[in-house]
């Protein structure tokens, strides 16, 4: 145990003191989240979105018709479009099938689309639901924190495993009675606790002025976060495994986490993507961290509608760590 | 004197080079042993398959006639040849974490007098000079009371002050009665530090003795030196060209001047020196060790 919590202070110490690297890994998420949030803040209600139920029984002059008017048909089932109105992801929803229409009395849009229909929806029956927008940064935020997490998790362990190995920390070690596993361990608990706390201090950071939208528990998202850092921090292990050459690291890494930023939808949200990039995205672990993460904040989802998440994680973090230890050489 | 290491016939190659060749040995516990040898003689897989760090392709490494186990590590202190220190950590950090490794490690206070650390204990280890990194890391090898040190060039690369400062260091490591293996480029190193020298190249071992019976059975007589210009048309018995010099060992100075000077050799920057190892080591190996 001495030996263990003496090599997580001394990486620790490591990572503070190196102020380049310390400073970039928190400054790059905020700059990110807070440039999104104002490149994205514009209105996009200039165009209403009106979610349709049903064929339409107005005639070609109604309003729905009008240019500036953008109609999007969803099938029978009223529960996705009625949330999307409460987020103000959608204006207004017709149900032809039963002559209803719905409003959000918290959107801006409500009152003027009620002006703009009266004519024509005239015998329908409105009703009112509230609920306040979703901005795109409460979207985003998980994302950039995942994608924070995923490069210092996959650099600060496994590249500098690789490091280590190259310039001979590691032989220095091999000569020690320690073992592989404390001393691989205490690396990996010393970034647990340097990624955590950069997880966190960048979230109350952008949340002082940008205010996020959590609805679910902040302990389930701090269990959430912890296990995918775990996840992510085996993964970039078994580049460490092996490897001697800090380049060939690199760009592997580079290889395989640029395509898990893109597609994880950290900038974009998958639905409407194809169906096969929807599957080969459950494949990493950045993923299933962002997905549940969303479904907590902005859902206010329980344990159990994420535990499919939480099972997927372990199960990666179990896999990655065995396939490290079994590739794992000193040098 | 008790045998504390011996290797027995090891070889190690990669691929069809043989970097060692059967190579066979015993060093007597409280001795230094010295391991010498060109670039490339196979001093540095030597030492590191006795350290426990390589695994040999066949022969065997025994300590205190067993071989070499988990607790082995315990009881040796090992300086490789280049080590790249935790970055951003200082000395005195450093040497904790490396203590907090072993059983019973000596205290931060005697490890900083025996190394003399005081005036960089507290610098990043980055900021350290070559002399002072090496005493650093020497320091990290000496933090088990080790039974035994291997000390891989340990002085390679110093300015001749810190060497002769490193010299001492290992004085006291020995003055403990602390086994020392040394490899080194420099002879007079050798000569000073050593009981024992073994002399390798191409992966094997020419020589091993100690320093001056090595000298006695090679030289017999002293070493007269001219440059050659001039003279490649003579022939004299025990001569060698190396370098722009002829070298002649006589045990006859009287004649080798003699017959120098009625070949009528310009005698004009002629030197006469006692053979040291330096000399040895060109005869044995046809090469320069620092070259």
């Amino acid at each position: 145990m001495k030996k263990f919590t003496a090599i997580v202070y001394a990486r620790t110490m490591e990572f503070l003191r190196d102020k380049g690297t310390f400073y970039w890994n928190l400054l790059f998420p905020i700059v990110l989240v807070v440039g999104f949030s104002f490149a994205f803040n514009g209105n996009n209600d200039t165009i209403f979105k009106i979610g349709v139920i049903g064929e339409s029984t107005l005639g070609e002059e109604a309003f729905l018709n009008l240019p500036s008017i953008e109609q999007i048909s969803y099938d029978s089932d009223k529960q996705l479009p009625l949330e999307k109105i409460r987020r103000h992801q959608i204006d207004m929803l017709i149900d032809f099938n039963d002559g209803t229409y719905y409003l959000n009395n918290e959107s801006n849009s409500s009152g003027l689309l009620r002006i703009v229909g009266e004519k024509d929806l005239a015998g329908f029956q409105e009703k009112e639901l509230s609920g306040s927008p979703i901005r795109y940064v409460d979207w985003l935020v998980p994302g950039v924190i995942g994608m924070n997490m995923l490069f210092s998790c996959m650099f600060g362990v496994g590249f500098v495993i690789v490091r280590y190995r190259k310039n001979g920390v590691l032989k220095r070690m091999k000569a020690t009675p320690v073992s592989p596993i404390v001393f691989i361990s205490a690396q990996m608990v010393s970034r647990f606790i340097i990624v955590i706390l950069t997880s966190i201090l960048v979230f109350t950071g952008t949340n002082l002025f940008l205010h996020f939208m959590v609805h679910g528990s902040y302990l389930l998202l701090v269990l959430v976060t912890s296990l995918s850092i775990v996840c992510m921090i085996s993964f970039g292990l078994i580049f460490a495994a092996r490897l001697k050459s800090e380049e060939l690291t690199s760009g592997l890494m580079n290889l395989v986490t640029f395509p898990m930023i893109i597609f994880s939808g950290v900038f974009f949200s998958l639905e409407g993507t194809p169906r096969l990039m929807q599957q080969a995205s459950k494949f990493f672990p950045l993923t299933h961290f962002i997905e549940a993460s969303r479904a907590i904040m902005i859902d206010g989802a329980g344990i159990v509608q994420i535990l499919p998440n939480i099972l997927v994680l372990s199960g990666m973090t179990l896999v990655f760590l065995i396939t490290a230890s079994v590739l794992f050489k000193w040098e | 004197m008790n045998t504390i290491m011996r290797i027995e016939n090891l070889k190690k190659s990669y691929g069809n080079v043989k970097a060692v060749n059967g190579i066979s040995f015993s060093i007597p516990e409280g001795s230094c042993f010295g391991l010498l040898g060109p670039n490339g003689a196979g001093k540095t897989t030597t030492i590191e398959m006795m350290e426990g760090i390589l695994s040999p392709t066949s022969g065997k490494v025994y300590f205190r006639g067993k071989k070499i186990d988990n607790h082995f590590k315990k009881k040796v202190g090992i300086q490789f040849q280049s080590t790249a220190l935790p970055e951003f950590i200082t000395v005195k950090e450093t040497l904790e974490m490396f203590r907090s490794f072993y059983p019973k490690p000596r205290t931060l206070d005697e490890i900083i007098e025996i190394c003399s650390l005081t005036d960089i204990i507290d610098r990043d280890n980055r900021k350290l000079s070559g002399g002072q990194r090496q005493r650093m890391l020497l320091g990290l090898a000496i933090i088990p009371h080790p039974e035994m040190v291997f000390l891989d060039e340990p002085t390679t690369g110093l300015d001749p002050q810190a060497r002769r400062n490193f010299w001492n260091l290992i004085d006291r490591i020995k003055a403990e009665n602390t086994t020392v293996l040394l490899t080194t480029h420099y002879m007079e190193e050798a000569e000073i530090l050593c009981d024992q020298i073994a002399i390798m190249d191409h992966g094997k071992l020419l020589e091993l003795d100690t320093p001056a019976k090595l000298l006695t059975t090679h030289f017999n007589g002293v070493i007269v030196r001219i440059p050659h210009s001039g003279l490649l048309d003579f022939n004299f018995e025990n001569s060698a060209v190396i370098g722009d010099f002829l070298e002649i060992t006589t045990n006859n100075l009287d004649r080798t001047m003699k017959e120098l000077l009625e070949a009528k050799v310009n005698l004009e920057g002629l030197i006469i020196k006692k053979p040291n190892l330096d000399d040895l080591f060109l005869k044995l190996t046809g090469a320069s060790l620092r070259s």
